[in-house]
Formats: structure tokens, sequence, C-alpha cells
């Protein structure tokens, strides 16, 4: 029965695909921009997202995440589970089969050797490669047989496709980087450039931070595809002109990462060449309320735990402060496609977003006075709520950036409104983000009350993402002041519950769990989620096969791009 | 003469050190981590390895002195194994390694600097002939027409900045005409007419933006020079002695007048290697000033360094150039 329905389909498949597009290289040039110039060919040496996109037009993993954000077989046979055998029972180790036939675009077949090496080289002590959390637990990788891969982790790992799978952790050729381990990595610069892979393209020509030339791989799997001939990837200059390209000269066919002001981009998609196109992932602008004390007073004990702050651990506070907040107009002024409201920490994918807290979405003043009337904070002669001798003032930290600045501004407008006194404040995003210990300026360091940035995580799973807000998480002077746990929000119930996360498998018993903590956040004094911002980009209407997709490579699915007139 | 340009030479090694020791000093002082660029998804142990793989374990002296020992050891052996083919020592020897693309930065000069030549050089040459006559006709015709339309051009040279130049061309003729590329073709290999023609067509709105500025500013000291020397005693007497107007002009003034001006023009030079940052970025003509702006903003310290010193390099050399042709138009100055 099976048999009969795969032949009907492979055959109404081979009749249908010629007539979309006739064979491999029928369509000539895709000319792509992204306005970030290419670096590097490989993601293990960069994790700039404009690397590991330009990567994944060569190197290949095992399986990718689609638009939905499910797994998808790219050179694996299929997806192992606990059902089909492939994940064991004790959830120590996963057997993923290569399809059979695979070659590099040199014509050698995939091994699982090749596999095992990427591992091999991605954990090497001396090699700094930047994708080292994807093989987190990974205490072995073993080829079984050439087309048998086994990974087997230290610890039962219930969300077990992290390594070698998704664009960020591709498998490269042993016999390429065979010379290139450790301290030797950064001067394989042709390996690094040309790197040999599986994907539909294979580049032809590397100028570092400019373009990249890519033709059709001859060996590809499908011999249909892809339907370009060669591919150019030009790099430079800046997101508004790179989206004009597209959308009114024509010159590109499609464009990365549209961070243009939303009028503006109306205004080009006016001229009928392209379209704006986006997706939703998990990337939520959001401010963090300090649990601690920030006083400069405090000297070193500053923003540890040692002194819980004196008004932000009143949950009806930060409720009140999320009520107040028009977040229509910060998505109307700010992202335009590229934000849609949400109310959670965990957005998507659709199955583990919760749809409990929609409370935030509509904004209510009035509430939000009541409740700062009820936490006792009257409201003073100056417009500001006082409680016995305190003003209700915040210092509100963000990093530098035109969009976050404008959404401060209306922010510090909706507060004040609800006699919040708010001053504010804006950090160089390198120092910001850059988590020197020396600097007081970092976000980890939080010495603020509220602070503004954006977060999200790799793939579709929480269970780390997640793990940011447990009690041992607090950035503290005795860890060189990292964490994840900004906020420094403590609840040993959520810490219980995030464990039970960590036992437990199945898609459905995992996303229930995902869900109850998203909530304890939302609802806690710490987290205000704001704006879901999702990828936006750019493409021309003589281009056809794109599919969005926010939790791989926007380049996943080049393979079935083709012309269309 | 050829003392002098040796003492001058032997005094600029000394400068240069300072310099480069400044450059990096002030590189490394600055808050800036190769790794800040990274998404947040990255943990911090992670980033302290990548740190460490590329060399920023090392204390601060260490580094410099390697970067010494790479710039001005390795790199010219290596250049000059490539050119004679000849391996000196075992051929194996650290290069300065860009941190962002993990291959040598010289590398990566040599492949940005074609564009930068064409297109920056180009439109300073342009510059340069439109900017003499123009300044030369404006000061012998002073308050005429054509100064007054001179003026105002090099008021528009000198006010309009080039990325609203460059914007306004590609609205104009990229956007609503279609005439021009707006995005310059770095792999375009010159080798038929037509693709001579799409070099061609490619260059004009970069080198015209370009060209626009150069001549503002060239066009005015030309014209402020020759004002100088048209009310000076000798050209009465040349024209007392019966001299053609033509003669007056290009012979006696405009060689004494150009005095001046090729200083400033000399010591542009240096400017071209530089690339155009603001033009290179607008039409993605991806030379050394886009090189040099993405290294700044990736942090990466050894590419940074090693273009800001080799610019230093340049005006220090160029400043000397300037010096000489001094002495060599006006036969009154002498070093020694």
């Amino acid at each position: 029965m099976r048999l009969r329905y795969f032949l009907t389909g492979a055959a109404a498949a081979a009749l249908l695909a010629p007539a979309a597009h006739a064979e491999r290289g029928s369509d000539g040039q895709l000319n792509i921009l992204y306005w970030q110039a290419v670096s590097i060919m490989t993601p293990f040496l960069s994790s700039g997202t404009k690397d590991v996109e330009a990567a994944s037009l060569v190197l290949e993993p095992l399986a990718r995440f689609d638009q939905d954000g499910q797994l998808v077989p790219f050179l694996a046979q299929d997806i192992p589970t606990v059902e089909n055998g492939g994940v064991s029972e004790d959830l120590t180790s996963i057997t993923w089969k290569l399809k059979e036939g695979l070659l590099w675009s040199d014509g050698t077949p995939v091994t699982a050797a090749d596999a095992v090496f990427t591992w091999q080289y991605c954990t090497h002590p001396e090699g700094g490669c930047a994708q080292l959390p994807n093989f987190g637990d990974v205490t072995n990788v073993e080829a079984v047989d050439d087309l048998t891969i086994k990974v087997t982790f230290g610890v039962p790992k219930p969300y077990p496709y992290g390594p070698l799978v998704g664009a960020q952790s591709p498998i490269i050729q042993a016999a390429q980087f065979a010379d290139c381990l450790g301290a030797r990595a950064p001067e394989c610069t042709d390996a690094n450039f040309k790197p040999i892979g599986t994907g539909p393209f294979v580049v032809t020509d590397f100028k570092a931070n400019d373009v990249v030339t890519f033709a059709a791989n001859p060996t590809f799997r499908d011999p249909a595809k892809p339907a370009f001939a060669t591919v150019v990837l030009k790099g430079g200059g800046d997101a508004a002109s790179a989206a004009r390209s597209v959308l009114e000269t024509g010159e590109f066919d499609y464009a990365w990462n549209a961070q243009v002001e939303p009028e503006i981009l109306t205004a080009m998609e006016a001229a009928g060449r392209g379209e704006v196109i986006s997706a939703f992932g998990t990337l939520v602008e959001r401010i963090h309320l300090n649990q601690t004390n920030p006083d400069p007073a405090l000297g070193e004990e500053r923003s540890t735990a040692a002194h819980p702050h004196p008004f932000l651990t009143d949950p009806r506070i930060a409720k009140a402060l999320s009520l107040a907040i028009d977040r229509e107009i910060l998505i109307e002024t700010g992202y335009g496609a590229a934000g849609r409201m949400t109310c959670n920490l965990v957005p998507a994918p659709e199955y583990n977003a919760s749809t409990n807290n929609e409370w935030c979405k509509a904004r209510d003043v009035d509430e939000a006075n009541r409740l700062l009337d009820e936490a006792g904070w009257v409201m003073g002669s100056d417009g500001v709520r006082e409680k016995d001798g305190m003003r209700l003032s915040i210092l509100y930290q963000t990093s530098t950036n035109s969009v976050r600045q404008a959404a401060q501004a209306l922010i510090k407008q909706d507060w004040e409104a609800i006699g919040v006194e708010t001053e504010l404040r804006n950090i160089d995003a390198g120092v910001f983000f850059g988590g020197d210990p020396g600097s007081p300026d970092t976000f980890q360091k939080f010495f603020a009350d509220v602070e503004m940035y954006a977060n999200n995580f790799d793939g579709t799973d929480a269970e780390k993402y997640l793990g940011d807000w447990v009690c041992s998480e607090f950035p503290r002077p005795e860890t060189q002041w990292q964490g994840g746990n900004t906020s420094r929000w403590c609840s040993e119930e959520y810490d219980a519950l995030h464990a039970k996360l960590g036992q437990t498998a199945g898609q459905e018993a995992r996303s229930e769990l995902i869900i109850e903590l998203n909530d304890m956040i939302v609802n806690s004094p710490a987290f205000i989620p704001l704006v879901d911002r999702g990828r936006v980009s750019t493409k021309s209407n003589a281009l056809g096969g794109v599919i969005m997709n926010p939790w791989d490579s926007e380049l996943w699915n080049a393979a079935d791009w083709h012309r269309v007139e | 003469m050829f003392t002098y340009t040796l003492r001058r030479l032997l005094f600029a090694i000394p400068t240069l050190l300072v310099i480069s020791f400044i450059i990096f000093a002030l590189l490394d002082l600055s808050p800036g981590d190769p790794t800040a660029n990274l998404p947040l998804t990255i943990p911090p142990e992670v980033r302290e390895q990548i740190r460490i793989s590329l060399g920023l374990g090392e204390p601060f002296h260490i580094r410099y002195l390697l970067w010494l020992q790479q710039f001005f050891v390795n790199e010219p052996l290596n250049i000059f194994e490539q050119l004679t083919g000849w391996t000196v020592g075992d051929g194996e020897r650290m290069r300065v390694i860009s941190w962002q693309t993990r291959s040598p930065v010289t590398d990566l000069i040599v492949e940005r600097l074609p564009q930068t030549l064409w297109v920056v050089g180009l439109s300073y040459v342009f510059g340069v002939l439109i900017a003499i006559p123009t300044g030369v006709i404006s000061a012998y015709r002073q308050y005429s027409w054509f100064d007054q339309l001179g003026t105002l051009f090099s008021m528009i040279g000198f006010s309009v900045p080039t990325f609203f130049m460059g914007l306004l061309l590609i609205v104009i003729f990229s956007v609503n005409l279609g005439w021009l590329p707006s995005i310059y073709d770095t792999n375009l290999v010159v080798n038929s007419p037509e693709t001579f023609w799409l070099q061609v067509k490619q260059m004009i709105m970069p080198v015209t933006v370009l060209a626009l500025f150069n001549a503002a500013q060239i066009s005015r000291f030309m014209r402020a020079s020759m004002l100088d020397n048209l009310s000076q005693d000798y050209v009465r007497t040349a024209r007392a002695k019966g001299m053609k107007e033509r003669v007056v002009l290009l012979t006696h003034v405009l060689r004494n007048s150009l005095i001046p001006v090729v200083t400033v023009i000399a010591l542009g030079i240096p400017n071209i290697f530089s690339g155009a940052i603001i033009t290179e970025q607008i039409f993605r003509v991806n030379g050394l000033g886009q090189l040099l702006i993405t290294g700044i903003q990736g942090a990466d310290i050894p590419l940074v360094q090693t273009l800001t010193f080799i610019f230093a390099v340049l005006i220090v050399l160029f400043n000397l150039i300037a010096d000489l042709i001094y002495g060599i138009l006006d036969p009154r100055i002498r070093y020694d």
C-alpha cells in the first residue's frame, strides 16, 4: 500500500517537475544581496548570521527546520525518534542514517566518518569553534557503519536534535579539513573560503567581505535541481539601499534583512517589482526589571542578590508598567512588517506558544493606575508617585540604536502618564553586549532599574533558553558577571519545573511544560514582553520558490528557488 | 638633495614606529570585542575560547611585538617569496591574520586595491583635470560669469555631502531612468568592448560624486594661488616686454601658482588609498574604505591596525614627495 502511494507520488512529481523548471541550471543567474558582507564560508569560525546563511548554500546538516519549526531530513533518511527506535529509551543516544549514494561536490562519497570528524573539529579545545553549544553534553560521535552515525550524550537528552542539525551545525568534509584542527583552523583559508559541500551550490570565487560566486553543484542529489546555474552573493552597503535594489531598481532577486523604517519600505514596495516577506521566530524585544538594587551607594554589592530591589519585586508594578505601554505604536513606528505583538517569552513555534497572557495586548491605563494605587503608590504633586518618602523613579537603559531610542521615548511617555518617573540611558551596543566584566555598562551587570534588549534561542526547543531563568544563573561577581538570569529573578517552583522539563521527552508533554514555565515568567515581576521580532527580507517578483524560514537559514531551500516570468 | 632625502627617510623610521605603537594602543584600549557582534545565544565560555583562539589571551606588549614581527619581517618575506619563487627558511611563518575572515590581511588589501584605485584614483585624476583649468580661468577672468559659476559649483561640491549626492544620483539614474547600475560589480572582468562599457557605466556615478568633491577643493586653491601671482610685479614686467598673454599666463603665472597646489594634490594622494568610505558604501564598490569600516565594525583589530598603519606610511611618504617636488618646481628652493 505504502509503496504504491510512494510510486504514484514519485510519478506525479516526475511529471510535474519538468513543467516548473526543466533541468539543473536552466534558469541562469540568481543575484542575492546581503548588506552585511560575507566574511567566511564556515559557520564554525563565525556565527554571524550572514556567514551561517551563506554557508548553508554549500554545507548541509543531517536535518533542517522548516518554516513551521518542524524537522525535515536533509542528509539523513529520516528523523530519529524514540518511537522509531532512532533515539534510545534512556534518551542518551541518537542514531542517524545517512541517505544512500550522497556525494561531496568533489565526487567522493559522504560517510559517517565525516560527521565524526565534524564533531572532533568543532570540539577541539584550541579551535575556538563558535558552534560549540550545539555539541553540548555530547560524549561521543561514532560511525557504526558507513551510513550510520551514533551520537552519545553524557546525560539524558529529551531533545537530542542539537548536534549536526540546523544551519549552525552542518557536516564538513573530513578530507578537506583534516589539517585544520584546533589552532590551525584559521590558517586553512582555502578550506574556510571554499568548503566542499553537499548543498545545491559550490563556491567558485570568494572575495572576503565583498562577493561570493557559486555554481550549481554537479553532484547534487536531486538531478533536476538547483534551477539556477550560478549565484552571486554580493555584500556591502546598508539595509535601505539593499531593499531598494530589489524593490525599485530590480538589480537583485533577493535582499536579506530589510531593517528599514516601515514607511520607507512600504513606499519602495509600491514600485511593484518585488515584495517584502517576513517570518517570525523566537526573537523577543523585552524589558527586564532588576530584582536587585542597583543603587551605586551599595558599591561592590550593587545589583547582587544581597539587596533586593526596593520596589520592582512587586508584581503589580511590573503589570502596571506593562499595561501602560502602547505596543501597537511601538510596532507601527519601529518595526512594521518586522514586528508583531507578543505577550510571551517563548512566542514560537506555535506548539510552544502560550495563549494565556493576552491581557498585555490591550493598553489599559486605568487598570495600570489602579494597580499602582493598590500597591500603595500615591500620586505626588509633581506627577510622580511616592510611597514612604520614596519616589517611583526608574533608570531605563538599552543599547544605542535608533529604533530602541524611539521605543524608549514612547515608553517613557507612557510610564510618566501613570506617574512613573523615567530616566533614559543608552549604551554603545559593543559595550552593552560585550560582556566585559570590567565595564559597568554591560547588560549582565544591569546597573539600572530596567533594561531593554532582544534575545532568542537557536532551533525550536526552549529548554536551554528557559534555563536562563533559574536561580543559579544570576550574573554576579563570582561568575565574572556572566549568567543568563539578567533580571535576577528566583523561584524554587520554577527551578523544579524546569528540572522536570529536562527529563520529559515527547513534543506534547514538553510543550505543556514550556508553556507553564513561560507563563510563570510573564506573570513574574521581572519581565515585560514587547514585540516579537521577525526576519524581514525582500524578494523580486521574478523569483519563485522562496519560503521564508525563521528557524533555519533563509536560503534553506535555495535548491527549489527558480525563475518565474 | 640626496642626503636630504636620505635624512628624511631615516627620520621617518622612528616616526612610523611611534605611530604604529599609538595606533595599536588606541585600538587595544578602545572598547570593542570581536565577539560582541555574535548572537546572544553564544554562551560566554565559548566567547572566551574564541577570544583566546584569536590570540587575545596574550598581554599587550607581546601582541604588539608579534604584530611588528608579522608586519615588518614576515609579510615582506612573503611578498619576496611570491615575487621570486624562492623559499626563505621553511616558508612557514605567521602572517597578519584578519579575525573576521581568518585570512591574511595583505591578501585582502591586494584584492581590494584595483577597485579603489580605479574609482577613487580616477575621480582624483578627473578632479585635478577639472580643477586646474577652472581655477586658472576663474582667476584670470575674476568675477566673470564663468568665475561665478565655478564658485557656485565648488560651493555645491564642498557643502553637499557625498552620501546625499550619491543617493540623489542613484534615485535619478538608477531608480527613475534606469540607465546606470546602483551596485558596483567587483567580479566584472574587462575583456571586450561590451564589458568595458559595463565597467564605464558602473564607474560613472561614484567617480562623478568624488570628482566633484575633489575638483571643488583643488579649484579653489588654484584660483587663490593664481590671483596672488597675477598681481605680482613680474607679471607686469612680462607684459611690458611685449610677451603674449598666453605666455604670461601659462609659462610665468601658472608655473609659479602651481607650487602650493602641487603640495595639496600630493598630500591628497594617500587619501586615494584609504578609499572613500562613504562613497564606497553607497555604491558597494567594496574597496579599501569599505574594508576598513567592516574591520572597525567587527572589531577586527589586526585588519584595522595594518590598514591604518599603511595609510600612515603613505602619508609620511607623500609629505616627503611633496617637499621634493617643491625643489623641482622652484629652483630657488634647495635643501642642501
